[in-house]
């Protein structure tokens, strides 16, 4: 775990070790991984891609599990709490 | 043969058919082998993780990591996605390796930020998050509990308390039990790792509290709630009330379960001609027994039941070991008090206990209020309301896990050029 990977959440650089997971870099962005349907903000809960409170879109893609997901270099994240502020509502999708 | 979940169990399993010449692929939902217990270890510390990752590799299985099963189309075959894929996996023999997640229950503000599983806070770190001199208070049930408190202080958290639910009796017999030399591998060690941390029996978190993520817990200690509570400011509460066994894919696949555990014969063999299962979905027993299990189920997937059969005398050992464990933690009945109206219990749907406790069912109270609904699929708000209410969840349906549309319209694109099959 000593190199580093930089990668972008909601636009802001973070700097992460190698081998650490998105939903580690949206910790240290101080950023919550979702918006729930009443307007909670979340962030994991199960760490092991089970209860999906850490979803979030990883270039581009919506609703990823980010403690699934191995961060590497250059990628974007963009929590959905955030897109709430930006794009308007979140679509239901379930 | 395919192998799904690689943690302990399928490691075991994936090896042992393999060296018996059986062609094994393997595929885990997770970026790397070693399942939960063994996450991060791959490479480093544990010398037992890397000794079976050796012989996986060393008797040419295939790896499939990150690839998430989520449909069995036909028999024989299984649909599994990855980020970028949709993957299609034809299996002789399968062996159900899918481990167990935790149990949590609700509690008032357990939604907050930092509100975390007891597994869930060492996953975290394990994959990168900083705990240095952050204050961690610990609570739920069993013997997790312990080993995510070493950890985390190895790691350089400071663990405020260890909250135990069991009473103070039954909680020093399990401590007895999992630290008696050579019980539990690391017995030693947590021992000398959790000097000076209090461990509270009959204590159980009443409310989590703060403004956007955790400032501090509420917890109770005693018979009646409410009576002797105390606040303890934290930066994370690690709190999972044991575990919950992983039963989805087996369900699926039409395995027979009883009591919520898959059951199997000696040779670990389901119900369903060919699959067999491993680990936790039988009855969840920890690393030992899990390996042990995941060696009966290769050996005996590969044609050499002679070799699974001097293996049952040890299983045999190891279960009646996790059954005395299951006694000692069993959970409070008390523990159903812990959520107030208001308290949300299905997180993906934000269902209040409230709305919850109007309904008779998990049927009734799915169909009119959504709960279970959500993209979890009810892994959450399932055992925790079975725990609640006395529910169970019905049927599985697929996808098992919810699926990119892509892929399901490609699939839906095959099957009309080939309306044959």
């Amino acid at each position: 775990m000593s190199e580093q990977v930089e990668l972008k959440v909601n636009g802001t650089s973070v700097v992460v070790s190698s081998g650490a997971t998105v939903a580690v870099a949206i910790a240290l962005a101080g950023a919550a991984c979702r918006k729930s349907v009443s307007g909670e903000l979340r962030g994991p809960l199960c760490g092991m891609g089970i209860c999906f409170e850490c979803r979030a879109a990883f270039n581009g893609r919506l609703y990823c599990r980010t403690c699934q997901v191995l961060c590497r270099p250059g990628m974007e994240i963009n929590t959905d709490a955030q897109r709430t502020v930006n794009k308007g509502p979140i679509p239901r999708c379930w | 043969m395919l192998v799904i979940g690689a943690g302990p169990a399928g490691l075991a399993a994936a090896a042992c058919a393999a060296e018996c010449g059986v062609m094994v692929a393997m595929v885990d939902d997770n970026p790397a082998l070693g399942g939960q217990i063994w996450r991060g270890d791959s490479g480093t510390a544990w010398s037992e993780a890397v000794r079976w990752v050796d012989r996986l590799h060393a008797a040419g299985v295939q790896i499939f990591c990150g690839t998430r099963v989520f449909h069995q189309p036909e028999l024989g075959k299984l649909l599994a996605e990855q980020v970028d894929h949709l993957v299609e996996l034809s299996y002789r023999k399968l062996i159900v390796a899918t481990g167990a997640r935790e149990l949590f229950l609700p509690f008032p503000s357990w939604t907050l930020a930092n509100v975390m599983g007891a597994g869930g806070l060492q996953a975290l770190v394990k994959s990168g998050l900083p705990i240095a001199r952050k204050r961690v208070l610990v609570a739920g049930s069993g013997p997790l509990l312990l080993a995510v408190a070493a950890y985390l202080r190895q790691c350089g958290a400071e663990i405020s308390v260890i909250c135990e639910q069991a009473s103070r009796s039954l909680a020093r017999f399990g401590l007895a039990l999992l630290l008696q030399p050579g019980k539990m591998r690391q017995g030693f060690f947590l021992r000398k790792q959790l000097s000076g941390i209090p461990y509270l029996a009959d204590c159980w978190p009443v409310a989590a509290r703060g403004h956007k993520a955790l400032e501090e817990v509420v917890i109770s200690q005693g018979f009646n709630i409410g009576t002797k509570t105390r606040t303890i400011s934290c930066d994370y509460l690690a709190c999972g009330f044991h575990l919950v066994p992983n039963t989805e894919l087996a369900q699926l696949l039409r395995c027979t379960l009883r009591n919520g555990l898959v059951q199997t014969d000696a040779l670990q063999r389901t119900s369903v001609p060919e699959i067999f299962c491993a680990g936790e979905p039988t009855g969840v027993g920890g690393l030992e027994l899990a390996l042990v299990e995941g060696q009966i189920a290769g050996l005996a997937a590969g044609g050499r039941s002679d070799s699974a059969q001097l293996l049952f005398a040890a299983r045999k050992k190891m279960r009646s070991f996790a059954r005395a464990l299951d006694r000692t933690f069993a959970l409070h009945r008390e523990l159903r008090r812990m959520p107030r109206p208001e308290t949300i219990v299905c997180r993906c749907e934000d269902v209040a206990y409230s709305r919850l406790a109007q309904h008779r069912s998990w049927r009734a109270a799915k169909l009119q209020t959504r709960c279970g609904m959500g993209p979890c699929q009810g892994r959450v708000c399932g055992p925790a309301t079975h725990f609640l209410f006395d529910w169970s969840p019905d049927s599985v349906r697929p996808p098992i896990f919810p699926t990119r549309f892509e892929n399901l319209s490609a699939l839906a694109f095959k099957a009309k050029r080939n309306p044959a099959k």
